[in-house]
């Protein structure tokens, strides 16, 4: 897993490329947990290049929207593949975390 | 049939995925379907690593075999405690953000995406079959 952060107008971007495993996620968790002592709060996680979650990613991204619904932050997710996609609904993590069909669309949102 | 036993430790996660990973591509799984599988497999597999072995060290065992040329069978094996994760209620996915839990997602996962799933306790160990129709 590799993360790229950007800092655009109305949020924070992070891209996601590879796999959020039980090995990988808590580097994600980690790392938005820097974002967010920085005082970053409002994100966009760009996932079109993530080709695998399992629960353990799921357990790092829930840890993140709980540390900033505490800040009135917002993470909010966008470009997701189909597998990636299939396990939010599965979980139902889809009507808790917001969905996007791209990130333009998320920024438009912030 | 191929088998891969090692140790029941985290680190030991990428090989056992990329043990299944060339198993389910031998048996024509791809894409999406073959993404499926690896969610099964480390699923049932951390939670081996994370409680099977409370008080020290121990070893899994995952074979994948084709039967019948329908059904791809994967078996994990471990020698820890008594598990039986199927046997425990699905958890709640309409909870709000602040009472969710991640307990027993992953074998709500391994439900969902499998074709068929048993657990027995056998010889003193848990045994996990997931089947996957080709």
């Amino acid at each position: 897993m590799e993360l790229s952060v950007k800092n655009e107008e109305k949020g924070t971007l992070v891209s996601v490329t590879g796999r959020m495993d039980a090995v990988t996620s808590p580097e994600f968790e980690k790392e938005l947990g820097r974002l967010i002592d920085e005082g970053h709060v409002n994100f966009v996680i760009d996932l079109a290049e993530l080709d695998y979650i399992s629960s353990s990613g799921l357990r790092s991204v829930l840890a993140t929207a709980k540390k900033l619904k505490g800040k009135s932050g917002k993470i909010l997710l966008a470009s997701l593949q189909a597998v990636v996609k299939e396990v939010f609904e599965i979980s139902g993590f889809s009507t808790i975390i917001p969905i996007y069909e791209s990130v333009e669309e998320a920024m438009a949102t912030l | 049939m191929k088998s891969l036993k090692l140790a029941a430790i985290i680190e030991n996660l990428d090989q056992f995925i990329s043990f299944v990973h060339t198993c389910s591509g031998e048996c024509g799984f791809e894409g999406k379907r073959a993404m499926e599988i690896e969610l099964a497999v480390e699923e049932a597999l951390v939670n081996i690593f994370n409680y099977a072995y409370p008080e020290g060290e121990g070893e899994v065992e995952m074979q994948c075999a084709l039967k019948n040329g329908k059904q791809y069978v994967i078996e994990i094996r471990d020698e820890g405690i008594l598990f039986d994760g199927l046997s425990r209620p699905d958890p709640d996915t309409t909870a709000d953000i602040g009472d969710r839990q991640i307990g027993g997602l992953g074998i709500f996962f391994i439900k969902k995406v499998a074709n068929e799933v048993r657990y027995s306790r056998t010889d003193g160990m848990n045994v996990l079959t997931i089947v996957f129709l080709v």
